[in-house]
């Protein structure tokens, strides 16, 4: 089995521990994985903002460098989604719909494909699970509040594994934090109204970090932490996976 | 004014917004510990959906058989194009009738035909009788919610306005107190009404018969006492049978309130001997949504507001800041589709979370609907020049990986170098409220390069 490792744009210059954690961790449990060179960035930025046109090249970009592989792995749930569902721009050959069928975020991959659930990590801290939209709604690694049916969470399930995590619950579970990629500049106001109500839900819970599968709401809900000097912490989920603390 | 200037000046008042969040989150979880109770309420999210596809697939058939059953039982039935012919077709009616007095019950349809201005041009009195409609139009503001017109109010600006048009006594905001004014002053017009005006929550092509749901039997009041009953309905409203009215009323209620059942759920059929019943169907719109194959299953909303409490931006942006007759994510999916360029905001103001898709008892893709809507306006209608470029840009950029790790390494030099002042100076939106993250100084790249370079030696 050969893995593709995509690492998003923004983690690949902003958040690079996020991505050495995720390949750790992944080589770790014995994965072939290959990093192609040449990749860029899944096409979403442009595509939410309604210039899905400008990001043709990307996506392009993203088949070509991944279309060798039997699964590709990102440690985002935003742009797995981005990969399956919005990829109907470009002509749907046979290599593009292989790219999108076997696109899946971290905890996804790990549970459902390689099927294990204990990682050996141990992280003694109090945990605050953000559960990234579209994640949650767009890929279904969790059931959602709004939908009558079997409660599941695959985060959840291998944080529960993690030696020494206390996982703490919040009186919202999923409600969105307010990044929403350019909606965090266009709608400022909504945008940083969202994320402080969202932690302050964590910091009443006793929340000592608060990790997700998507780096993207972590830097927004960071942003505020730093600028409000909040005893807050976010890790990626992939951080906390590949701990031994 | 966009959605994004209108929402910031409603954060400027934080404890409001709070407020208003709280209050809308309540009815939200109310919804969810009623639904989560329902065994097979997704199931029944299915039938709704399924139901109303193929009412808006056969449309035009099931709106002549209502016409013809409805005619059957003695009604007699309208048909407008648009808003001005619907307005037209009221006045009509109530001059024949010599009305001067109308109460009116919750029609978003009468909302968004503009209808009251339009009768009070006519000298014609329209009161609104939905307690939340009636504390809106005292105030001569619009609803801000399809369920709650009046959310955001609160009980002390209400308290002052039944003073000024009322003439109640100060009472603190006691709801008590307040609403037994409101009944009693609303119930001198119902008695005095020349004719009602009421909506339709569903009309059943199979009877001829329509239904009316409200919590405060306000509908029923005005049409049981008033000698004409005019009833305006959207093409949409269409169900083809009386037994698909159980679907659409669980979901409706608990989607709505919680409720299992709306208090008042009333069936019309015939008028009472020596009354009249009108119904206009209106399209203003409709058939031209239902012409778009992305955008044809916002039809299927039955108007519960569930899309609206649930959703974290209108919870915290107030349904005004949609300027919109129907706010919230519903309303901009609909929105767009009649003026492009005037509610060109209304898609963007959301982080396609996709709760509202979730929530809806239709299971309309709403969220999904956004997206295509957002593709179409930067497409048809002027966008800022930088925002064009930078996109164009960015496309470029990202088709081109040498390009994009350039621009990667000047970008974190920038975050790591540049004084904090600077980066999160005026033009950056980001940096109002938050900090941005530090520049690294090596991307996960040149890591792995390294480390790659390190295995060989
Ligand atoms: S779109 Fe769905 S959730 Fe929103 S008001 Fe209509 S039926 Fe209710």
């Amino acid at each position: 089995m050969k893995v593709g490792l995509f690492i998003p744009c923004y983690i690949n210059q902003l958040y690079p521990q996020v991505g050495i954690a995720t390949i750790e961790l992944l080589e770790k449990l014995n994965v072939d994985v290959g990093y192609p060179s040449g990749q860029t960035c899944c096409g979403q930025p442009m595509a939410n903002s309604g210039f899905e046109y400008e990001s043709n090249g990307a996506c392009s970009n993203f088949v070509e460098n991944f279309k060798d592989f039997d699964y590709i792995v990102t440690p985002s749930g935003s742009c797995a989604y981005h990969v399956k569902k919005h990829y109907d721009i470009i002509p749907q050959t046979e290599e593009v719909i292989k790219v999108r069928n076997n696109v899946y975020e971290l905890c996804d991959f790990i549970l459902n494909i390689l099927k294990i659930k204990d990682l050996g990590a141990s992280f003694p801290y109090k945990i605050g699970v953000h559960k990234s939209c579209h994640g949650l709604r767009g890929l279904r690694l969790g059931s959602c509040s709004e939908v009558v049916g079997k409660q599941y969470s695959y985060i959840e399930e291998l944080l529960q594994e993690v030696k020494g995590v206390e996982l703490m619950p919040l009186s919202r579970t999923d409600e969105c934090c307010g990044f929403g990629g350019t909606f965090a500049v266009t709608e400022e106001a909504i945008s940083v109204k969202m994320g402080k109500d969202k932690i302050q839900d964590h910091l009443d819970s006793g929340v000592e970090v608060i990790t997700a599968t998507d780096t993207s709401c972590l830097m927004h809900l960071e942003g505020l932490i730093n600028r409000n000097k909040q005893p807050l912490k976010v890790l990626h989920i992939a951080e906390i996976l590949n701990s031994n603390l | 004014m966009s959605h994004s200037k209108l929402a910031s000046i409603f954060n400027k008042d934080e404890k409001r917004v709070d407020w208003h969040d709280k209050a809308l989150w309540f009815v939200r979880h109310k919804r969810d510990k009623s639904v989560h109770n329902v065994k097979g309420w997704e199931e029944l999210r299915n039938l709704g959906h399924g139901i109303k596809a193929h009412m808006l697939s056969n449309l035009d058939n099931y709106l002549i058989q209502f016409e013809e059953n409805a005619k059957k039982n003695g009604v007699e039935v309208h048909w407008a194009a648009n808003d001005e012919e619907h307005n037209k077709l009221i006045v009509d009616i109530l001059k024949e009738n010599n009305a001067k007095k109308i109460v009116k019950s919750k029609s978003m349809l009468t909302e968004e035909c503009h209808l009251n201005p339009f009768l009070e041009a006519n000298d014609i009195e329209v009161i609104d009788t939905d307690l939340g409609e009636r504390i809106v139009q005292l105030a001569k503001e619009r609803p801000s919610h399809i369920v709650l017109p009046a959310i955001h109010k609160n009980r002390h600006e209400v308290d002052e306005l039944f003073q000024e048009h009322l003439g109640t006594k100060p009472c603190d905001g006691d709801p008590q107190y307040l609403t037994g004014e409101a009944r009693k002053h609303l119930r001198e017009k119902f008695i005095s009404a020349d004719a009602a005006i009421t909506g339709v929550n569903f009309a059943i092509a199979e009877t001829g018969g329509f239904v009316v749901c409200t919590n405060e039997g306000n509908a029923d009041m005005g049409a049981h006492l008033a000698p004409v009953h005019i009833a305006c309905m959207g093409v949409e409203k269409i169900i083809p049978k009386q037994e698909h009215l159980g679907v659409f009323l669980r979901l409706l209620a608990r989607s709505a309130t919680g409720q299992p059942i709306t208090t008042y759920s009333s069936h019309f059929k015939k008028p009472r001997k020596g009354t009249k019943m009108h119904i206009i169907i209106v399209d203003n719109g409709r058939s031209e949504q239902l012409s778009r194959p992305d955008f044809r299953a916002s039809l299927h909303c039955i108007r519960c507001g569930a899309c609206m409490n649930t959703c974290p931006i209108y919870r915290r942006s107030g349904g005004h800041s949609y300027d919109a007759t129907i706010p919230g994510p519903i309303g901009s999916i609909l929105s767009p589709g009649k003026d492009l360029k005037k509610y060109s905001t209304l898609p963007f103001a959301s982080t396609l979370c996709g709760s509202c898709s979730d929530v809806c008892p239709v299971k309309i893709d709403i969220h999904s609907q956004l997206y295509k809507w957002r593709q179409i306006i930067t497409k048809e209608t002027p966008q800022p020049f930088i925002k064009k470029q930078s996109m164009k840009a960015m496309g470029k950029i990202f088709a081109n990986p040498s390009q994009f790790e350039i621009v990667g390494k000047i970008a974190r030099w920038s975050l790591r170098n540049l004084p904090k002042a600077v980066i999160n100076s005026k033009p950056n939106a980001w940096g109002k409220a938050r900090d941005l993250p530090l520049g690294p100084k090596q991307s996960f790249d040149e890591w792995f390069k390294e480390r790659e370079n390190e295995k060989k030696s």
